[in-house]
């Protein structure tokens, strides 16, 4: 998932739709985030490329609203809602997923096994 | 307390003859003529012829003629500028001219000098010599010669020019004067220099190696012939490597004996022969020869087992040490004010109170000394003398226990250990050559020598890299982590 600067990025996709639990006064989805440009990216232990600064899901609470969505930990966010998460500062990426204001979130996360999937199905000869 | 067995042994002494330290904490190295003062060399084959047999005598003979003689060659030195300016107003008073004031000034100047002179003389050449070297100092014997051709022409001058012609300008015969005696300082100039400055500045790193227990150290010298680097190198050596102790090279002696024992069993009785020639003599030397193979395969075994019970032992017997001699600290204080009225008997002074607290710990001292095989470095005398100085000077039972721990310098013992005058020179070059890169010497003393090597210090060369002060600047790295 390393981009070439200049150059449009191209990633295996899925997307997960989260809906928010209300706790109390907060909306909370259930998961962990890391990274962003103003972030140390060589400390990620999820990336592959060590000078990515995207968005990361770093953990995810069992049995919350990220898991039961099928978000898995590791993976990358793209998008959050149609916003772009993968030139944004880490509290930016915080401010875009916990907006009180939306009930549920429409993230596109990619991770490297879906990459493998999609090579694979490609490889089987149609019929 | 007084079944005290007499610990410490008797301090060895050497057969018969007067030790005297060689070594002074004046600097003036003696050659066998040559010590410290002198500036003649004359007097080395007078010496020499003087015979080995009455060494007794000439030890103390030798060291203080070359005095008696720089005296002499001082008194000269001095006294000729003055014999320059009397001799002619005693010989021909009437036909002097006199002169005025340039003539003081010169007068004045004559007698600083000379003054300068004589403290300068005092200080570097009139003192008693630090040793005993094989051979004369070049740049000694150099000076000397220097010296006294300088009085001797000027002399000749002063005779053909001034007395013969019976010279009437005074002034001239004062400059004369003076000119001999600012010649004579610069001389004195350059003894500073060649003697003193040139082996200031460190250029050689020197490695010795004791033989027999390969204690080593390294130090830097300067410049310098063999033999006074080997003079340096021994006076460092009694101040940094500890007392040699032949008592603990006994093990690996023994180690080695048996080593060679085990050998010559295997190479005798070859193993193949036996089996038919004496059947019974063959068994035997099978058993010794596997018995042998045994050995050393666990000689090793054995050091190490033997090593770790010897640490044991020395450590339960220090742990008993320092307990026995915390404890016989404590009986002993101080006297304060509020103490003076305590009755006459329990008050000591120091010499008593170390007797009185010394049996306590006679007996742990002596059986750690025997375990580490030191207990002949040190008398009950010396302990106790040791014990009343810590007393004195408000030691704590740790500081007095250190004496006796680890070995010490060589000096810190009696000195009859010392062997100062034993010292011998071994040396492939001529030992009034300069020391060089790769120079090798020993230094042998009775049962033990130093071996020293000689390598350069290398040519140090420093580059220099200029760094901005605001170049410094600095960036945090976060990660942070946020759950939402």
């Amino acid at each position: 998932m390393a981009f070439i600067p200049g150059q449009p990025v191209t990633a295996v996709v899925q997307r997960i739709e989260i809906q928010k639990l209300r706790q109390g006064d907060n909306l909370i989805l259930g998961f962990s985030i890391g990274g962003g440009i103003d972030q140390d990216p060589g400390q990620n232990p999820y990336s592959e490329d060590k000078t990515d600064k995207g968005i990361y899901v770093t953990r995810i609470t069992p049995g919350g609203p990220a898991d039961a969505a099928g978000l898995m930990m590791g993976d990358k966010i793209m998008q959050v809602n149609g916003w772009d998460m993968t030139m944004v500062t880490h509290d930016q990426a915080r401010r875009t997923l916990t907006k009180k204001k939306e009930d549920v979130v429409r993230l596109l996360v990619t991770r490297k096994s879906l990459e493998e999937a999609v090579k694979q199905s490609m490889s089987y000869p149609r019929q | 307390m007084d079944t005290e067995p007499t610990p410490l042994a008797t301090p060895i002494t050497p057969a018969a003859r007067e030790i005297k330290p060689t070594w002074d904490d004046n600097w003036g190295e003696t050659t066998t003529a040559v010590t410290g003062t002198s500036e003649l060399s004359v007097s080395q084959e007078e010496v020499v012829g003087l015979g080995k047999e009455i060494q007794d005598r000439t030890q103390g003979f030798r060291r203080y003629l070359p005095l008696a003689v720089g005296l002499c060659v001082g008194l000269l030195v001095l006294a000729t500028p003055l014999v320059f300016l009397l001799l002619p107003a005693v010989m021909w008073p009437d036909r002097l001219q006199a002169c005025g004031a340039a003539c003081e000034g010169l007068f004045l100047s004559i007698s600083f000098k000379l003054l300068i002179l004589l403290v300068a003389v005092w200080a570097l050449f009139l003192r008693p010599g630090r040793a005993s070297l094989p051979r004369v100092c070049v740049y000694r014997a150099f000076l000397t010669t220097l010296t006294l051709l300088l009085t001797m022409s000027y002399w000749l001058f002063y005779g053909v020019r001034i007395l013969d012609a019976q010279d009437e300008d005074y002034h001239g015969i004062v400059q004369f004067a003076v000119s001999l005696v600012d010649s004579q300082l610069f001389v004195h100039y350059l003894a500073v220099v060649l003697l003193e400055l040139r082996q200031l500045r460190p250029c050689y790193s020197v490695c010795v190696i004791r033989s027999t227990d390969g204690e080593t150290r390294h130090y830097n010298i300067g410049q310098l012939s063999i033999q006074r680097a080997a003079l340096s190198i021994l006076e460092y050596y009694y101040r940094d490597f500890p007392l040699h102790n032949p008592a603990l090279l006994s093990a690996s002696k023994h180690r080695a004996a048996k080593h060679l024992a085990g050998l010559k069993v295997y190479n005798v009785d070859a193993p193949g022969n036996t089996a038919g020639a004496q059947p019974g003599n063959g068994n035997q030397s099978r058993a010794m020869v596997s018995a042998a193979a045994k050995r050393k395969d666990s000689a090793h075994n054995e050091l190490y087992y033997e090593e770790a019970d010897y640490e044991r032992r020395v450590r339960k017997r220090r742990a008993r040490l320092v307990v026995a001699v915390e404890e016989a600290f404590t009986h002993v204080r101080r006297m304060k004010k509020e103490d003076e009225r305590a009755s006459p008997s329990d008050i000591m002074d120091v010499r008593e109170a170390a007797l009185a607290i010394f049996p306590s710990m006679a007996r742990a001292l002596q059986k750690y000394l025997r375990t580490t095989r030191r207990q002949h470095c040190h008398s009950m005398e010396s302990i106790q003398k040791h014990l009343a100085f810590c007393l004195v000077n408000n030691m704590s039972p740790k500081a007095f226990l250190e004496a006796y721990l680890a070995p010490g310098p060589t000096l810190q013992y009696g000195p009859e250990r010392w062997m100062a005058d034993q010292w011998t020179l071994v040396s492939e070059a001529s030992v009034t050559s300069g020391i060089k890169e790769g120079t090798e010497f020993l230094l042998r003393c009775l049962d033990f020598s130093l071996a020293v090597t000689i390598k350069g210090i290398p040519y140090i060369r420093l580059t220099e890299e200029y760094i901005d002060p605001k170049s410094h600047k600095f960036i945090l790295l976060l990660q942070s982590e946020t759950s939402v």
